[in-house]
């Protein structure tokens, strides 16, 4: 919290000094906050931008996880599926965003399926990794008291593997939020994308802070949620 | 066939007959006919046979790769073997089942549930309605000593005590046949020397057939009604000892008992040679 305190009033006084018109003073950044949050163009932008968000997360979570413990749970699936895991993962996205106008258009949907590809490799990684460490033992003892698959999967699987599943769900997050922004800006300018872009071209670099830190603050408030979670199961994460 | 000193040992000369033994012929809970199992090409287990009466303790006890949990994991129905079949209680079994519960060399509890919920764990998964079942598991709760650890975690209990959260867990579901995998080999001198005693115990007082694994031989004849001994390479059956003449004892009596420390002392004269 200090450290963040130091920087801020570095910021300040660096803005102050008016040494590059690119960087405000904080204060100025924050009354222009203010007074942008209330209005509707603001209001209008963040509810595109949670829409598109949360629609690639919901995907990317729907889909990740269940792919992710079945390549855990089967090796021939995990041998056809990890090397295209490995590259999209790697891969520099932003790239293939043309590729997905093309395919989807220049609406909501691509903007959607640009989040949840940014999101969704390292979710699969995770819940695959958090299903392959599980403990041969609990499997057995699980089959030996008669769990059926449905039930080994609900009753064991699935909390065996939830601290690492949490752990790419909150990393997948964050990646999602660059998805979501990264669409905006290049497919179809609505959203945060398209204030970014109106207050760059016209220099209102207040402005542009202003909504920097809106966003900066909600991933950083989802995160630290997700955080929260993981804590809450640390407490045998490591007894595994 | 000798005897000596009230032990009956019965020497089996080949894998494919029928164990022999003079004692009396006992109802047999568990019949092991002709099992075998491969691993690739090594062959854990070849055409083994042996019987476990009903209402005793028996052990396994062998050297290490001598098939003993292979063995018992094939009984327990967590593994198919490639020939032969188990017959408990008259009827082949072929996979899990009600009339047979395990407990685990590492426990195998949920880390993420309390003490109150592994123990119903196996409960739970028959359908058990959760008051009956926790009623159940609070009685087996306090039979292993762990009264007023209900709700605690694994994380919070001392490896013997997670090993009687597993032992009451098997105890919940009722089985008739307990299958133990070298239970207490993960665990304290101490709280292992307790837990022979309390099994002992167990033995008397649940009308349960017990088929115990283990390395130890101290172990196997201080808790045994009947001790199978593997060895591996291949994996047979050399001998069935059962020991006669000091299991009514006190259980503080039993290690000074001289028929006890002769038995032990004739088995590890036997295994000497395949210690690695």
């Amino acid at each position: 919290m200090s450290s963040l305190l130091i920087w801020a009033l570095l910021w300040e006084i660096i803005g102050q000094m008016h040494l590059t018109f690119f960087l405000p003073p904080l204060s100025e950044v924050l009354v222009t906050l203010v007074r942008i949050l209330p209005t509707p163009a603001f209001l209008n932008a963040l509810t595109e931008t949670a829409y598109g968000f949360l629609g690639g997360v919901a995907a990317a979570i729907l889909i990740g996880i269940p792919v992710g413990i079945m390549m855990g749970k089967s090796r021939l699936l995990d041998e056809m599926l990890l090397p295209w895991v490995n590259i999209f993962l790697s891969a520099p996205l932003t790239a293939l965003v043309p590729v997905l106008m093309v395919l989807f258009g220049f609406g909501m949907t691509s903007i959607i399926i640009t989040t949840t590809l940014f999101a969704i490799w390292i979710i699969i990684l995770n819940a695959r990794v958090g299903v392959m460490q599980i403990n041969r033992s609990l499997i057995d003892m699980a089959r030996s008291f008669g769990a059926s698959p449905l039930e080994a999967f609900f009753k064991i699987y699935f909390w065996a593997a939830l601290p690492e599943i949490l752990g790419g769900v909150r990393i997948g997050v964050i990646r999602a939020v660059k998805g979501v922004i990264i669409g905006q800006l290049l497919i179809s300018i609505v959203g945060f994308g398209a204030l970014f872009e109106l207050y760059s071209s016209n220099f209102l670099m207040g402005h542009f802070w202003a909504v920097l830190i809106v966003l900066f603050g909600l991933a950083f408030t989802i995160s630290e949620f997700l955080a929260s979670l993981e804590r809450r199961v640390a407490y045998y994460a490591a007894k595994r | 066939m000798y005897s000596s000193k009230g032990i009956t040992v019965a020497m089996l000369p080949t894998e494919n007959t029928r164990p022999s033994t003079d004692a009396p012929a006992l109802d047999s809970a568990v019949s092991v006919r002709n099992v075998s199992k491969n691993y690739g090409a090594v062959e854990a287990l070849k055409n083994l046979s042996l019987e476990f009466p009903r209402g005793e303790l028996t052990s396994l006890l062998g050297p290490s790769g001598c098939g003993k949990t292979t063995l018992l994991k094939i009984i327990g129905g967590l593994l198919e073997p490639n020939a032969g079949e188990i017959e408990v209680n008259g009827k082949t079994v072929s996979g899990p089942g009600p009339d047979r519960a395990f407990v685990f060399q590492d426990f195998a509890l949920l880390p993420w549930a309390n003490v109150i919920r592994n123990v119903g764990f196996g409960l739970e998964l028959r359908g058990v309605p959760r008051s009956e079942r926790e009623a159940i598991a609070e009685k087996y709760i306090g039979n292993v000593g762990l009264a007023g650890f209900e709700k605690s975690y694994p994380h919070e209990l001392s490896g013997g005590m997670r090993q009687r959260v597993g032992l009451a867990r098997a105890l919940s579901v009722d089985s008739q046949v307990l299958l133990l995998d070298e239970p207490f080999s993960a665990v304290d001198e101490q709280n292992r020397r307790k837990f022979q005693e309390d099994l002992l115990e167990l033995v008397r007082n649940e009308n349960k057939t017990f088929i115990f694994v283990t390395h130890s031989i101290e172990e196997a004849v201080y808790v045994s009604d009947q001790i199978a001994i593997l060895l591996p390479r291949p994996s047979r059956v050399s001998e069935v000892i059962r020991p006669s003449g000091f299991r009514h004892k006190d259980v503080e009596n039993i290690r000074r008992d001289p028929e006890y420390l002769d038995i032990v002392d004739q088995i590890w004269a036997s295994l000497r040679t395949y210690a690695e």
